[in-house]
């Protein structure tokens, strides 16, 4: 093999063969690693995929409606799956427990099992190290830990929709009284959640020692990639906003198994009976720690993919990104404000005028770092030779689909336009903006532009095409109509989609064409799945005949790139690269070539 | 091509890897008891005027045992003050100490817990019984797991000395920031939960 | 501008200034998209590589991305100080007090129906304590109190008359609840243990749906109710119909269910 050949080269360090085993399942090499947490992230985004395609199933066609339809195909293997009691589906109708359950998963196997770890842990893990000229995570062996914590909490999560009663059902969010009161699927979700916060705890204590102390010589503060800063300001978040959430779990875990009160009032009636057991909790206690973790945990989400857009905007305009400087202290002050806007979620819990004022106030400043993040990109490819290949393809959607969704968070965060636009599907569209065609576009355009580095083969620029033009097509034609629908009034988390709203001769409510949007947004989320075949296609058959290619395809500039590919054990063959220059050297005037890497000497 | 800066610290950061990642480690849990001492304050804020528990705690061993955890702390700058003059022996005297007064600590803590539960207060009994018993167990699982690694070091983990004394002592200089912490959250908790 | 946003029809005084802010930050977002979509798309075209082989090291020299950055700041904080805070005080703060010239209602979610409560001709409700609680009194008002004898309920139907402001008290026995209708542009949680204040002016007769919005069990989806505005009159007499029944004990309240 390459690698082994590579290493006996070098005499100085003693390998002893490894075994299959620790090399490739218990590893503690940061690109092992982050290409465990990308495969196992790219498991939990079909899986929550599928959950979103039920879910959108039922909502399109409703039982009980003119419109049903049973679901088709997997609805006799869903049923023989599934524990009888946990009522899921039967002939094909889909129960409206089970509709909950599937909302609450979808969102918490989206955001907390695969996005971050695609974007913190896969692309982290990957790339970080090499980037800044290491030879791995500071803490190898807790990298690994935070790793299998990460795939324990998803065991737990995935185990609970086998428990009688189902899993989670109380959203994503699991607002109290309602998660207290919940089956047992919330107390997996709870030790889940405990096991994928302890994951990250761990992850972000790892990289920012790793930022800190790793850097190769010459590498200082202003000469990082801003992909690192985007990762350093993660690590940040998840290391601060998380905590909070683990408390606040534990208390909801005391709450459900040991009888307390945190987040249940004295009061409570459940069937004309007082629930005397009950006295003294506060249910917005459990909104203001989640959200505390919520909002910060939603620029965990965006941060790395802005990361991955700088980079590969760069690279592909040939010429350095404008205004550097803006841009990291931008996401450096988003990273702090992002922890003073959490209850903008919380404008309709009898919220005063003065706490309502400050939560807006933060929140309109919080979009100006974003604002000029966007800026910098935008301005950044004036003046560009812009090549279009796969990745920048992604990388420049992401630009105006994260500007429409990061737009609409502005009547959002006004409260007296969240008034009625709170719980509607325009804030499903908001968010979905930014973290489908968003994130995810970043996310793919980071797997095919770091996949050559990963693996020394390149993927396919056609198969790219077919996949980037209908998913950018299908992703507008889910999620601009719920704009619409939600301006209407539809409201979110409706077994029905809505159907029991509709306006009638002598009721006012949901005109019917707002309703069959939903029709043709379940066929634009079907056309997105099939969209998604060409990627896997094109992921697993460039493995193995995709054209290989030498250290540098893309003539990129930072220190990645100066590594083998796929880089060996230890990453550098000759020891950590030094650092001349700024990251983004491309087309510098009198150069020889059309980019300077970052560890090319001066000339004098 | 081993990672660099474990033992020695990096010039322009002055600081070695492991006392980063303790420092950030501590930031969380910072985060971690902060939030459950924000919740104390909500839900003593939100209770009906009058009915919020005090003095339910004896004050006295309550005081022991900060006084003992004060005194666990000392001994382990001690110990860790020991290693670095190259005294392995009585470092280890020191750390065995500091895991005597831990012991101490949960000792005494148990009695008060079992002194609660025969007095039919349970977590389920009322908010602050359920703070009480969160957030002191919730530290005392950091007790238990400061005195685990201690016991560590004073016994098979001693090892390191004799191979690589430096690291072995910043080792015990790590632990011991954990440990302040710990006594730190102690040093809140006192007052929290027994005086006010 | 309400058929351009798609907003649901209009049903009360106050919902204008909302639509109306709803509108100018549409206004903004617009143009900020389009013009940014405008410059990337000319970008991309005029910079290309195959039109553009040379790329140029120092790309933007003029300084007008921070004058439009200002300019987006100054804009929010207008439309913040100007029109946000103040609605918002007024929709929290102005609500009428005991006494003052209003319809009070107090409406309490369950999984999953709303129950209604009327204070009757006399304009008061009962006393309410947890202890009365119990089978056939889950709200716990007092039974010997004679204020409570003409209150009145009305399940999932709220009757209000045109233009007066009604005062809503909201609050929850189980789950967290919203209490939202869309055509009032009015929304509020209904938590247990809080009572919350809502209050509007209907200013157009018909028949509403009273929506939840907050995802409170299995048949969140269905959890309607009904909000009716009609004339003076018409309330007057309903009013007077349903109290008397109360007393009489032919109807809730009064005899308890
Ligand atoms: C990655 C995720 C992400 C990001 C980045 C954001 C960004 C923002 N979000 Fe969003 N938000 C979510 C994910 C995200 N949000 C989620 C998941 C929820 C729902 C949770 C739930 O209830 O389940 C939510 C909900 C949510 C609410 C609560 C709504 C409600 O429940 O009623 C609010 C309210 O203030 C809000 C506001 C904002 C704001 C002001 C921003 C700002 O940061 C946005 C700033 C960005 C800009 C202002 C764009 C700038 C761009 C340009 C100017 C260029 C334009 C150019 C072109 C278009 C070509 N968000
Ligand atoms: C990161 C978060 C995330 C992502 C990516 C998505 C993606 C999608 N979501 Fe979801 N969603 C949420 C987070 C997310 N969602 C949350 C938090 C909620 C609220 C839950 C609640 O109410 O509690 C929600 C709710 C929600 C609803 C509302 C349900 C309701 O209120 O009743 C709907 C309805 O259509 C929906 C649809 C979709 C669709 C069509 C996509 C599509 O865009 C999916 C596109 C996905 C892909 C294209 C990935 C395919 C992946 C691969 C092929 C391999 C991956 C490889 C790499 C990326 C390298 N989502
Ligand atoms: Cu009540 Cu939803
Ligand atoms: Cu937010």
């Amino acid at each position: 093999m390459q690698t082994t050949s590579e290493q006996s080269h070098h005499g100085d360090v003693h390998h002893e063969e490894l075994g299959f085993i620790r090399k490739y399942i218990f590893s503690t090499d940061h690109k092992v690693i982050g290409i465990q947490y990308g495969v196992t992230a790219i498991f939990f985004f079909l899986f929550g995929f599928s959950l979103m395609l039920l879910m959108r199933w039922q909502i399109a066609y409703p039982a009980g409606t003119e419109n049903f339809k049973p679901v088709p195909i997997v609805a006799d293997l869903i049923e023989k799956m599934l524990h009888a009691e946990s009522t899921s589906m039967s002939d094909g109708v889909i129960s409206s427990d089970f509709y909950n359950t599937l909302g609450a998963m979808h969102g918490t196997i989206m955001v907390f099992l695969a996005v971050v770890p695609m974007a913190f842990g896969a692309f982290g893990n990957f790339v970080v190290p090499l980037q800044i000229g290491a030879v791995d995570m500071t803490f190898p062996k807790i990298n690994a830990a935070s790793y299998w914590c990460y795939f324990a909490g998803g065991i737990v999560m995935v185990v609970s929709f086998f428990l009688p009663g189902g899993a989670a059902s109380s959203g994503w969010t699991s607002y109290t009284p309602l998660a207290v009161f919940a089956t047992t699927g919330q107390t997996f979700w709870l030790f889940g959640m405990v096991l994928l916060i302890t994951s990250s705890l761990l992850g972000a204590v790892n990289f920012i020692t790793t930022i800190i102390q790793e850097r190769a010589p010459g590498l200082t503060w202003m000469k990082l990639p801003f992909f690192v800063w985007a990762q350093f300001v993660t690590g940040f978040l998840l290391l601060l906003a998380f905590p909070p959430l683990e408390a606040a779990g534990v208390m909801q875990l005391m709450d459900r198994l040991a009888g307390t009160s945190f987040f249940m009032p004295s009061g409570l009636v459940v069937s004309e009976v007082l629930q005397e057991q009950y006295a003294g909790g506060s249910p917005l206690l459990w909104q203001h720690l989640f959200w505390f973790l919520g909002h910060p945990e939603v620029y965990v989400l965006i941060l790395p993919a802005m990361g991955i857009v700088c980079e590969i905007v760069a690279n592909n305009t040939r010429k350095p990104i404008f205004g550097y400087r803006s841009l990291v202290y931008a996401v450096l002050s988003l990273g702090f404000l992002s922890f003073i806007v959490w209850a903008h979620h919380m404008y309709l819990t009898g919220m005063g005028t003065v706490i309502s004022t400050f939560f807006q106030t933060t929140t309109m400043i919080i979009s100006i770092p974003s604002v000029i993040i966007l800026t910098v990109l935008f301005l950044s490819l004036w003046g560009g030779s812009i090549r279009f290949n796969v990745p920048m393809l992604f990388a420049l959607a992401f630009l105006p689909m994260f500007g429409i969704g990061g737009l609409t968070g502005l009547p959002l965060g006004l409260n007296a336009t969240d008034i009625h636009l709170h719980d509607s599907y325009y804030v499903i569209a908001h968010f979905h903006y930014v973290v489908a065609p968003g994130t995810i576009f970043a996310m793919f355009a980071g797997v095919y532009y770091w996949f050559p580095k990963a693996t020394g083969k390149k993927m396919s620029e056609f198969w790219g095409h077919v996949h980037f033009w209908p998913s950018l097509i299908f992703m507008n034609l889910i999620f601009m109509p719920m704009f619409i629908q939600g301006m209407a009034g539809m409201s979110r988390r409706m077994y029905d989609g809505g159907a029991f709203y509709a306006a009638t001769d002598d009721e006012i409510g949901l005109p019917m064409s707002v309703i069959d949007l939903n029709v043709n947004i379940t066929h634009a989320a079907i056309g997105l799945a099939i969209a998604q075949l060409p990627f896997l296609y094109n992921l697993v058959s460039s493995l193995f005949k995709g054209e290989k290619v030498g250290r540098n395809p893309w003539q990129a500039t930072t220190l990645e790139w100066v590594a083998a590919s796929p880089p060996p054990h230890g990453n550098f063959e000759g020891g950590a690269p030094t650092v001349y220059r700024g990251p983004y050297e491309y087309s510098v005037p009198g150069a020889k070539q059309d980019f300077t890497p970052q560890n090319e000497p001066d000339v004098k | 091509m081993d990672i660099p800066y474990t033992v020695k610290p990096r010039p322009d950061t002055g600081l070695y890897n492991a006392k980063i990642g303790i420092w950030l480690f501590l930031a969380s849990e910072v985060m971690l008891f902060g939030a459950l001492f924000s919740s104390y304050i909500m839900l003593r804020a939100g209770a009906e005027p009058g009915t919020w528990l005090t003095n339910q705690l004896q004050v006295p061993l309550g005081f022991i045992n900060t006084v003992v955890l004060i005194a666990s702390s000392v001994t382990v700058v001690y110990a860790w003050a020991n290693l670095k003059m190259g005294n392995i022996a009585r470092a280890r005297f020191f750390l065995l100490v500091t895991i005597a007064c831990g012991l101490v600590f949960l000792l005494i803590k148990s009695y008060e817990y079992y002194h609660k539960f025969s007095h039919h207060h349970y977590p389920s009994t009322d908010p602050y019984w359920a703070l009480y018993f969160t957030l002191t167990g919730l530290h005392a699982f950091h007790v238990i797991c400061g005195m685990v690694v201690f016991v560590y070091f004073w016994g098979p983990g001693a090892s390191m000395w004799k191979t690589d004394p430096e690291r072995y002592t910043n080792r015990i200089e790590v632990v011991g920031l954990f440990w302040h912490f710990v006594d730190l959250v102690w040093i809140f908790l006192f007052p929290l939960l027994y005086l006010l | 501008m309400q058929e351009i946003l798609g907003l649901p029809i209009l049903a009360s005084e106050h919902g204008g200034e909302l639509d109306g802010l709803t509108w100018y930050i549409h206004l903004l977002m617009a143009a900020l998209f389009v013009g940014w979509l405008g410059y990337f798309i000319y970008v991309i075209i005029r910079f290309r590589s195959g039109r553009n082989p040379q790329a140029d090291y120092h790309g933007v020299k003029s300084h007008f991305s921070s004058y439009l950055e200002v300019a987006v700041a100054v804009i929010e904080i207008v439309l913040l100080v100007g029109f946000a805070v103040p609605l918002w005080a007024s929709y929290i703060d102005d609500a009428p007090k005991d006494g003052e010239d209003a319809i009070f209602i107090r409406v309490i979610g369950e999984q999953f129906s709303w129950g209604v409560v009327y204070p009757g001709p006399d304009g008061k409700f009962g006393k309410q304590d947890i202890s009365n609680i119990g089978s056939g009194n889950k709200y716990g008002y007092d039974p010997d109190d004679p204020d409570t004898l003409d209150n009145f309920q009305s399940d999932m139907n709220i009757k209000v008359p045109i233009n007066r402001v009604v005062r809503i008290d909201l609050s929850s026995l189980d789950v967290i609840h919203s209490f939202g209708i869309k055509p009032m542009r009015v929304a509020q949680d209904c938590i247990p243990g809080m009572v919350i204040p809502l209050w509007f002016e209907p200013n157009r007769i018909g028949r509403y749906q009273v929506q939840c919005e907050q995802l409170c069990g299995n048949a969140h989806y269905r959890m309607k109710g009904y909000f009716e505005v009609v004339t003076q009159e018409e309330y007057d007499q309903w009013v007077e119909q349903e109290s008397a029944d109360a007393i009489s004990g032919e109807s809730d309240m009064g005899g308890f269910e």
